[in-house]
């Protein structure tokens, strides 16, 4: 696709879903044929709007904390004194995103009760591997002659981290914060079963009504959320590489 | 002057390099030279504690290089390695700079320095202190690589085959600028090279290193005419030697040596002072003359050279 022409889309797409937000009523006729026996077009039990943004919110606390985790356990394992460190954490990272998110929910409500908190851990825990990967990736991938260079011109091990190693691998770790952002987006639905606020809501409304137009918008809104963010986070990723100066 | 004492440095049961013990001059280059795997890099990486020794001790000025922490050792001593390792998010400017933010120099004092190194590497500061590396040529790559390295006035230079990525007219260049930049700043330089014409063109002094242990430690023209063993005679090369004892010399010394005959014929072929006999003789050879004038960097003549003279100059004395 040429860039005029996908960014015509995402712009489309922008406006569609904050139209629709805004203003849900207006598009009662398009989902109208998908409804029976009269029951409303439009989701009616709450402000689809603030269900937008407490999902936004929710993924967002979930991912700044599995980046702040994952980032450092990505750190800690790629120094000399963290190596023994790196099969614990792999295990672990791995468990994270193998163990599913409705699992996770069912261990955490009864630890932390109903609401945000149990949806928080398990997105958490989902969003560390592509992180903590693409870190570890992004850490070892600089090569070996900068490294030298740092430490001969008398860096010391922190001075190396923070001005050569990191500035190398920030493409690579704000492409996993990326990743996980977008996955979590889409997974935090199930949150709603626990009693989070979010666009799970709309879609287990429609469940249990028997109401397909319920179930498409929640799925829509969610859909079109990811792939905004997706190209959101990669406009922004660009411009901080292109700050930094790291491809 | 830097003392090597018996150093060693041993890899499970692998031994790298092998009790060395050696004094480096202040103000002269000195050279090791060997073949790969010779450990002759890793000696150098031991001045600046890069590898820490299995045994032995390195002193700097008479003081133990193991007495200060590692990294402050290295803000000290200069470093540069052939892949210039400059850093690819900084500018030329920020890459030379490394060092004296390192050591917290104002800022007033690190950018007449960026600026005077620049100059010195023939970069002009305007045009090329806010470019990155991957917009320069390999040549100035390398140069910025040397300029950084020198940035903090270290009165110490390592350097690990410095020129080895460079095409053979560029390394010839480059190894002219390290010349003159040596005399310019009086650095002490170490440098590392497997390249036999190398070591004999720039060493003041020249360690030939072979399986950990310096077999011969010497003026150039001793290893040539004097080799410790068979070994250095072959890597040092027996079938050019008297070429290469050739290019040692100048044009211009063997004629003040000889108290400067008078000045010949003007039509004859020309040489500059400053071009070695080597080039002397392939000239005389090339236009079949016996004598070849002698020019100083004015455009006088300053005498001439016979092919006699050149060639009593090339067996040993």
């Amino acid at each position: 696709m040429k860039p005029r022409a996908a960014t015509v889309l995402r712009i489309s797409a922008l406006l569609l879903l904050v139209s629709f937000l805004l203003q849900p009523q207006r598009f009662a006729p398009l989902f109208a044929p998908l409804t029976q026996y009269g029951a409303p077009a439009i989701y009616d039990q709450g402000n689809l709007l603030q269900l937008t943004l407490a999902h936004l919110a929710t993924v967002c606390v979930a991912a700044v904390a599995s980046a702040i985790v994952a980032a450092g356990l990505g750190i800690l394992v790629t120094r000399p004194s963290g190596a023994e460190f790196l099969p614990l954490s792999r295990a672990l990272v791995n468990v994270g995103q193998t163990f599913p998110p409705v699992a996770v929910l069912a261990v955490a409500v009864p630890l932390v009760g109903f609401g945000e908190a149990p949806t928080l851990i398990a997105l958490f825990a989902y969003g560390l591997l592509p992180i903590f990967e693409n870190t570890m990736v992004g850490l070892q991938s600089c090569s070996s002659e900068l490294l030298e260079a740092a430490s001969g011109m008398g860096m010391s091990a922190r001075q190396r981290l923070v001005g050569v190693e990191l500035p190398m691998a920030l493409p690579l770790i704000l492409e996993g914060i990326r990743l996980s952002l977008v996955i979590n987006i889409g997974t935090a639905t199930i949150g709603s079963t626990v009693a989070a606020k979010g666009l799970g809501e709309v879609i287990i409304a429609g469940l249990l009504s028997n109401n397909t137009a319920f179930i498409l918008q929640g799925g829509l809104v969610t859909g079109l959320m990811a792939i905004l963010l997706y190209d959101a986070v990669g406009l922004l990723e660009r411009r901080l590489c292109r700050a930094a100066h790291v491809q | 002057m830097i003392t090597l004492e018996d150093l060693s440095k041993r890899y499970g049961g692998t031994t790298v390099v092998d009790s060395v013990s050696m004094t480096i001059e202040r103000n002269t280059i000195t050279v090791i030279v060997g073949t790969s795997g010779s450990g002759k890099s890793t000696l150098l990486r031991m001045i600046n504690r890069l590898v820490e020794p299995s045994s032995g001790r390195v002193l700097i000025d008479g003081k133990d290089t193991h007495n200060e922490p590692a990294h402050l050792l290295r803000r000290r001593i200069g470093y540069a390695i052939q892949s210039h390792g400059l850093f690819p998010h900084r500018t030329v400017a920020e890459n030379i700079a490394t060092v004296p933010h390192l050591l917290d120099w104002p800022e007033s004092r690190i950018r007449p320095r960026i600026e005077e190194l620049l100059r010195a590497f023939q970069l002009d500061p305007a045009s090329y202190a806010d470019k990155y590396p991957h917009q320069l040529s390999g040549g100035q790559q390398q140069r910025v690589g040397v300029a950084r390295a020198l940035a903090a006035e270290p009165s110490l230079l390592l350097m690990d085959e410095p020129f080895g990525a460079l095409d053979p007219i560029i390394r010839a260049k480059a190894q002219d600028d390290l010349l003159a930049i040596q005399r310019r700043f009086g650095t002490t330089i170490v440098l590392v090279t497997h390249d036999m014409d190398e070591a004999f063109r720039l060493g003041s002094r020249v360690a030939v290193m072979s399986q950990g242990r310096v077999l011969q430690y010497d003026r150039p023209a001793a290893l040539l005419t004097r080799p410790a063993d068979s070994l250095v005679a072959r890597m040092t090369g027996i079938a050019d030697r008297a070429l290469r004892l050739l290019s040692l010399t100048t044009a211009g010394e063997l004629i003040t040596a000889a108290e400067r005959p008078a000045p010949g014929q003007a039509d004859g072929p020309t040489i500059a002072a400053a071009a070695s006999l080597r080039d002397a003789l392939s000239e005389l050879l090339w236009r079949g003359a016996e004598s070849i004038q002698v020019i100083g960097p004015d455009g006088a003549a300053l005498g001439s050279l016979t092919i006699a003279a050149i060639r009593a100059h090339g067996k040993p004395a």
